[in-house]
């Protein structure tokens, strides 16, 4: 629910990616693509351009429903009264749902959390996604299956992934970590108990790396030759030849991988769901598993449908700070 | 300003040789080309001086120093690219200053430096802009700037003229020719256009299948070309061969049979011929002259014209001489020969080159005034 509207946001973005100003929000993005498709009264009569508009409404129109449905019955239901375990409280709430949920320290305590998990998440996958990417470039024995091997995480579920770390690797009595630790004599760390938010930063990341390292690999395949040639010649070597050629290059993909990414991480639950629901206390609960909570564990859709349209203006303001600075790369 | 020299230079790509056995004397201020089909190992000849590949064996000297295994930006060269190389993220003065960053030159020194290359090369407007922006020419220009600024010993350049128009490719020669003379650097250069080579070279360097098939200047090559291959490959269009045999050798030249029935006296060295001998009779299509119609005069061939080529200034005849030789005559653009005219041609046997089965040049008995 929360990502829809972003999603719309990205879609608008690949389709004109130079445009600046096509990056304003809901309607006046909506209404102008729609102007550009034929149905605005500004067009002028052109026989080389003829109207579209009727050939085009049925795609506009599906997916105009497939965004407004959704987004004005969580509106509705964020304004009204409804408890599924009690049908008895009912009718016209107003404002109180966000009322409540705003004096309500969780909601800070998950977005707070949420910015965290998808930053970090996004800072690690990058540095190692670079990483990946610069070492696995060169030449040597073995480099296919290291790749095949880096990719790997990623076609893992998410819930067998988040199963595996929690009962094989960071299990504090059978993890394979804590028996590292002891036969060090180190003593053990209980991840979820000790470090929650960090180990489910860990778990996440581990899947997203492969994403952002397959594409900045790709990436660097079209990085042209003569040109490292030509800074090697000019004296480039290691790490200023990263610094000034590689990493330059990769800035384009990179963009592309934090917004995907971006859309992504906000929902990230099954992980969550799987390890710590949301705890110790609320230490890991995201701005998604808040909604879930409020939903299905307290059954308070009129909460929760408030909490949903908080985390889509969340995710708005996240995509207008990305696609502002990504899309000046992109352009460039 | 440097002198470099290639001794036993070899190179293989596993097992397969390249580059082999090649020595080469490039002197101080020379505008050296290397010449040669497409795969004869140029460019791989270049990048093994540039650094840019390891030399398997032999030695590379830069003033007498064996560089083999100094680091190419240590060797003090420079190398302009095909593709130019760019760096497509940094403005032009950027690019330029790159290479004088990482060697830690001061900010107000690079932009000296570069200020003044960009006066030399028109870069002036262009300076704050990134190479997107610029035009074929301009980032040739950018790209040959970027080798100036370094001020290194030696330039190299693979074939930098080739992604440029046929007008720009003239002019940009043109600029490399008085840039060359302004710099007074060494300078070696791959191309595969006759007329760069030609006009540019100080030294033109034919190389075949990875070995050197001659050196010369550039009206050496034209005039006394050391074996066939190397007078085919220079001169546009190619040089005409027919066989012929050999009538009586002398001290003054040898007497030969053409193959239309004529005899001529070829004035090379003859001492080691014999007689009936093959040979193989070469001549320029320039230096073949249409005498007449078939009938009269001193002639060597005659035959049937079955092409007529008309460039304006310029036109070419191909004639079927015997039936196996078909040769291309260039005569005045004037000329009205037709299409199926029988005619005869001559030329004078100065302009005739002869050589063994072997291919190699019968040596002339008067070099070439230009050329000696
Ligand atoms: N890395 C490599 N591994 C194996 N063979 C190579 C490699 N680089 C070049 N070669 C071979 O070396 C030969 C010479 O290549 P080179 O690029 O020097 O030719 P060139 O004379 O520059 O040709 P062109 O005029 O087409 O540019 C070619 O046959 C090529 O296939
Ligand atoms: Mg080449």
């Amino acid at each position: 629910m929360a990502t829809t509207p972003f999603c719309l946001r990205l879609l608008n973005l690949q389709r004109r990616p130079r445009k600046r100003a096509n990056f304003e929000f809901g309607h006046s993005a909506m209404t102008s693509s729609l102007a550009k498709v034929g149905f605005g009264v500004f067009k002028p009569k052109d026989s080389r351009a003829p109207r579209t508009g009727a050939l085009l409404a049925p795609a506009v129109g599906l997916l105009l429903i497939w965004m407004i449905v959704p987004l004005t019955m969580t509106l509705w239901f964020s304004f009204q009264r409804y408890n599924l375990q009690n049908p008895l409280i009912s009718g016209f709430a107003g404002f109180n749902n966000y009322k409540f949920l705003l004096l309500y320290k969780t909601l800070w305590i998950s977005i707070g959390n949420t910015l965290v998990l998808v930053g970090s998440v996004l800072s690690l996958t990058i540095v190692f996604g670079v990483l990946f990417a610069v070492v696995f470039d060169e030449a040597f024995f073995g480099r296919n299956i290291a790749r095949l091997l880096v990719i790997a995480p990623f076609f893992v579920m998410p819930t067998v992934s988040a199963l595996i770390w929690k009962n094989l690797l960071m299990h504090p009595v059978n993890g394979l970590f804590a028996w590292i630790t002891r036969s060090l004599g180190l003593g053990v760390v209980d991840w979820f108990a000790q470090a929650p938010m960090i180990s489910i930063i860990i778990i996440v990341a581990w899947q997203w790396i492969p994403f952002a390292s397959l594409i900045l690999m790709t990436a660097m395949q079209s990085l042209d030759r003569e040109q490292m040639e030509a800074a090697y010649l000019d004296g480039a070597r290691g790490l200023s030849m990263f610094w000034f050629i590689t990493l330059p290059h990769l800035f384009r993909p990179i963009s592309v991988v934090v917004m995907i990414e971006t859309i992504f991480l906000l929902a990230v639950f099954a992980e969550i769901l799987v390890t710590t629901s949301g705890g110790p206390g609320n230490a890991t609960t995201t701005l998604t598993y808040l909604i879930y909570l409020k939903a299905l564990l307290q059954w308070d859709v009129g909460g929760a449908s408030a909490a949903g349209v908080i985390a889509i203006i969340l995710a708005n303001v996240v995509a207008a700070f990305l696609i502002r600075t990504v899309a000046r790369n992109l352009a460039d | 300003m440097a002198q470099l020299s290639l001794r036993n230079v070899a190179k293989s790509f596993g097992t397969v040789n390249i580059i082999k056995d090649l020595n080469l004397e490039i002197a101080d201020r020379e505008l050296c080309v290397f010449v040669g089909p497409s795969g004869c190992g140029k460019s791989t000849l270049l990048r093994m001086i540039a650094g840019l590949e390891e030399i398997t064996s032999g030695d590379l000297m830069i003033d007498g120093e064996r560089v083999n295994d100094v680091p190419p930006d240590v060797r003090g060269l420079a190398m302009v690219f095909q593709s130019y190389a760019l760096y497509p993220h940094m403005t032009v003065r950027d690019n330029m200053a790159f290479a004088l960053r990482l060697a830690g030159v001061s900010r107000q020194e690079r932009y000296a430096r570069i200020d003044k290359v960009a006066d030399l090369l028109q870069l002036r407007p262009y300076l704050d802009r990134r190479p997107k922006a610029l035009s074929g020419g301009q980032r040739q220009r950018v790209a040959i700037g970027r080798a100036i600024v370094r001020e290194p010993k030696v330039f190299l350049f693979d074939e930098p003229l080739s992604n440029l128009d046929a007008a720009l490719r003239v002019q940009t020669r043109i600029e490399l020719a008085r840039l060359h003379e302004r710099l007074n650097a060494t300078m070696i250069y791959v191309t595969h256009d006759q007329v760069e080579a030609m006009t540019l070279a100080d030294k033109i360097v034919v190389l075949r299948d990875g070995h050197i098939e001659q050196v010369g200047s550039p009206l050496e090559l034209y005039h006394h070309p050391c074996n066939r291959f190397v007078a085919g490959f220079i001169g546009s269009p190619k040089m005409n061969f027919c066989s012929v045999k050999v009538k009586a050798p002398s001290s003054s030249g040898v007497s030969i049979d053409l193959p239309g029935g004529a005899s001529m006296v070829a004035p090379v060295a003859a001492t080691r011929l014999k007689e009936g001998e093959p040979l193989i009779l070469g001549v320029r299509p320039e230096h073949m002259k249409v005498i007449g119609p078939a009938g009269d005069g001193p002639i060597t061939f005659s035959g049937e014209v079955m092409v007529v080529e008309r460039l304006g200034g310029q036109t070419f005849l191909y004639v079927q001489a015997t039936p196996e030789d078909l040769f291309i005559i260039a005569v005045d653009g004037d000329s009205l020969v037709k299409v199926h005219d029988r005619v005869a041609l001559g030329f004078a046997p100065k302009e005739c080159h002869l050589f063994d089965h072997g291919g190699t040049a019968l040596e002339q008995l008067a070099r070439h005034p230009l050329a000696a």
